[in-house]
């Protein structure tokens, strides 16, 4: 080491994430005036490196804007590419999708639940002292999320940045024996994924309540993943209203819009605040959770999904997403014991004029892409919507809504370092992308 | 042939300064011997975890931050060394370097021997090359990478022709 100056060395995770994360508070008197919240930075760069290449590069160029959620990027990239080329990819092909997408979600739900957010409920520090305190416990964790893993291995070729998937499907598909030893995995993992809902539904949980209008993907009989259309769920007025927002129209109603004094961009969906993610997923398609999931939610305590059961209080979404990799697990054990290796591993795609949209849920939430071809494919255009970018107004209200909460039984004895955990914890319950934000919350309180 | 050793080259080639890692990993495929992984990972903790399991020998190479900045500085730390230098509990949704050695110290998952060589980088902007400090200290440390495989290795001596799998 060089000890010539005196200086901080730091090994942090923001080298991968430039932008510290900065929330800023206005405390009026006993009042949480406003949260500005800047967490994410948006995929414009993404997005200009896309124009002028091919119609075949999206997946693998967009599977490098996360490293968690790879498959996310590369399966709303083929979809939107394939929707603009007039090709649908079904059957088998489309099955071994939704297989290697479980793997994504089993590997970054658990990743979340284990060594970010149950800390929070448990009194301790973080990851690392949760480990060495409760072993056995982050082993169970570190066992299920290493499932999910092989299913990426396995399909996508490796485990971060898969290079296996392509436009129309797959490079090469697995036979029905390599996948074998997946299902023999996955029903080991049936049980630390059964067991983690019931651990983290025991923690204790604050009171709190949103009233965010709810959006994701529906597809009737299916709980969303790599299909359906958006539909919005709207929490706030008289009675639970639902209705479909189709992809063609998706950016009429998703507006991003600049912060002033701020690079941060602020989502509505028709004018409203709005939050997507596993809350959405769950209050917009419980009902077709598999039915292991089902009984998990309800012992749970999280209601009877199959009549419609919400969840508003967002510290328990680390229950939610436990219950999605229930249901990600037996997902993916139903559609290995159907496969059979189709005849081919992709379908063409050949390029037209014209623009494609797609949409998928990524584990954070619905993820929205747009590519606009020439008739050889180039790309003149693309938009990319990322679950957090859209989360992020939702996010600063939750925020506020604690804040003032906790002021007001706590009074002003608050000190910076309390609000500060306290705003850490409420952000994390919606888990915002790893590698799109940033890893220091810098909190500043500006108080009159 | 002393067993397995992991080369992991941490970080990001689409950011700037931060693709230091996978740069030096590149440039150490022909230049190392049988049995070197070579790798790259963003660095997430379970995976650096899977990434080094059986491994007699682990060389971590990363991008170091520091305050105030000497883009290009060398720095080669113990497991220890890192995991005391990790950015403290004020993670919202990351867990860096440091984290994850002291999680896998936690778990008895540390490797027999692990050293991490870091530089100093710059701009870690999106879309960045590597900054010219960078560039300039790279086959530095390179250099010292190649010496810390072939010390794992039990080796003096350059080796001919040698490469391992991709990454």
């Amino acid at each position: 080491m060089n000890h010539r100056r005196s200086r901080v060395l730091r090994l942090e995770a923001l080298a991968r994430v430039e932008g510290e994360a900065a929330l800023h508070l206005r405390l009026d008197g006993d009042t949480v005036a406003e949260t500005r919240l800047r967490i994410y930075e948006p995929p414009r760069f993404f997005e200009a490196f896309l124009s002028g290449r091919g119609h075949s590069e999206p997946p693998d160029i967009t599977a490098r804007i996360c490293g968690i959620c790879p498959v996310a990027y590369q399966m709303s990239a083929c979809r939107a590419i394939e929707d603009a080329c007039g090709v649908t990819v079904d059957g088998p092909l489309a099955d071994l999708r939704r297989l290697l997408y479980c793997g994504e979600w089993i590997e970054s739900h658990t990743l979340h639940v284990y060594l970010l957010h149950a800390p929070d409920f448990l009194g301790r520090a973080d990851a690392v002292e949760l480990a060495r305190e409760e072993r056995a416990v982050v082993e169970r964790g570190l066992r299920l999320k290493q499932t999910g893993n092989a299913l990426l291995e396995q399909l996508g070729g490796r485990p971060i940045h898969p290079v296996n998937v392509r436009i129309g499907g797959f490079y090469r598909t697995p036979t029905a024996e390599e996948l074998r030893p997946l299902a023999e995995r996955l029903r080991q993992a049936r049980d630390d994924a059964l067991e983690t809902v019931r651990w983290v539904a025991a923690f204790d949980f604050p009171d709190a309540a949103f009233d965010h209008d709810l959006f994701a993907l529906r597809d009737p009989g299916r709980y969303a993943i790599d299909t359906g259309t958006p539909a919005v769920m709207a929490l706030a007025g008289p009675g639970v209203a639902l209705r479909e927002v189709p992809l063609p129209g998706f950016e009429v109603h998703v507006r991003e819009e600049q912060v002033p004094h701020s690079t941060a961009l602020t989502a509505t969906l028709d004018g409203r605040r709005y939050l997507t993610g596993p809350l959405a997923r769950f209050a917009i398609n419980g009902r077709w959770l598999h039915p292991v999931a089902a009984e998990a939610a309800r012992d749970a305590g999280l209601g009877d999904p199959e009549t419609g059961a919400l969840c508003d209080n967002p510290f328990r979404s680390i229950v939610v997403r436990a219950v999605e990799v229930v249901h990600a697990v037996e997902e993916a054990l139903r559609i290995i014991d159907a496969y059979e290796r189709p005849p081919r591993p992709a379908v063409d795609v050949p390029p037209r004029p014209g623009a494609g949209a797609g949409a998928t849920e990524a584990p954070r939430g619905l993820l929205y892409h747009r590519y606009t071809l020439t008739e050889d494919g180039t790309i003149t255009e693309a938009r990319i919507v990322p679950p957090t970018a859209q989360n992020q107004t939702a996010i600063e209200e939750d925020v506020r809504r604690t804040l003032q909460a906790h002021m007001d039984s706590a009074g002003d004895a608050a000190d910076d370092e309390e609000l500060t955990h306290l705003c850490e914890r409420v952000i994390r319950n919606h888990d915002p992308c790893i590698s799109c934000a940033a890893h220091f919350l810098d909190v500043t309180v500006e108080r009159t | 042939m002393t067993g397995r050793v992991v080369v992991i080259g941490v970080g990001n080639a689409l950011r700037g300064d931060d693709g230091v890692g996978p740069a030096v990993v590149e440039a150490l495929r022909s230049r190392v011997p049988d049995g070197t992984i070579l790798t790259v990972s963003d660095g997430e903790p379970a995976r650096m975890l899977d990434l080094w399991r059986g491994a007699d020998a682990v060389v971590v190479v990363e991008a170091l931050r520091a305050h105030p900045a000497s883009p290009g500085e060398l720095h080669t730390l113990t497991a220890g060394e890192a995991a005391a230098r990790s950015g403290g509990t004020a993670s919202t949704h990351a867990l860096g370097l440091g984290e994850c050695l002291a999680l896998a110290e936690a778990l008895d998952r540390l490797p027999p021997r692990l050293v991490v060589h870091a530089m100093e980088v710059a701009d870690v902007q999106l879309g960045a090359r590597l900054s010219e400090p960078v560039r300039s200290a790279l086959p530095e440390l390179v250099d010292r990478v190649a010496a810390s495989v072939r010390q794992a290795h039990g080796k003096e001596h350059e080796p001919h022709g040698a490469e391992g799998p991709p990454a």
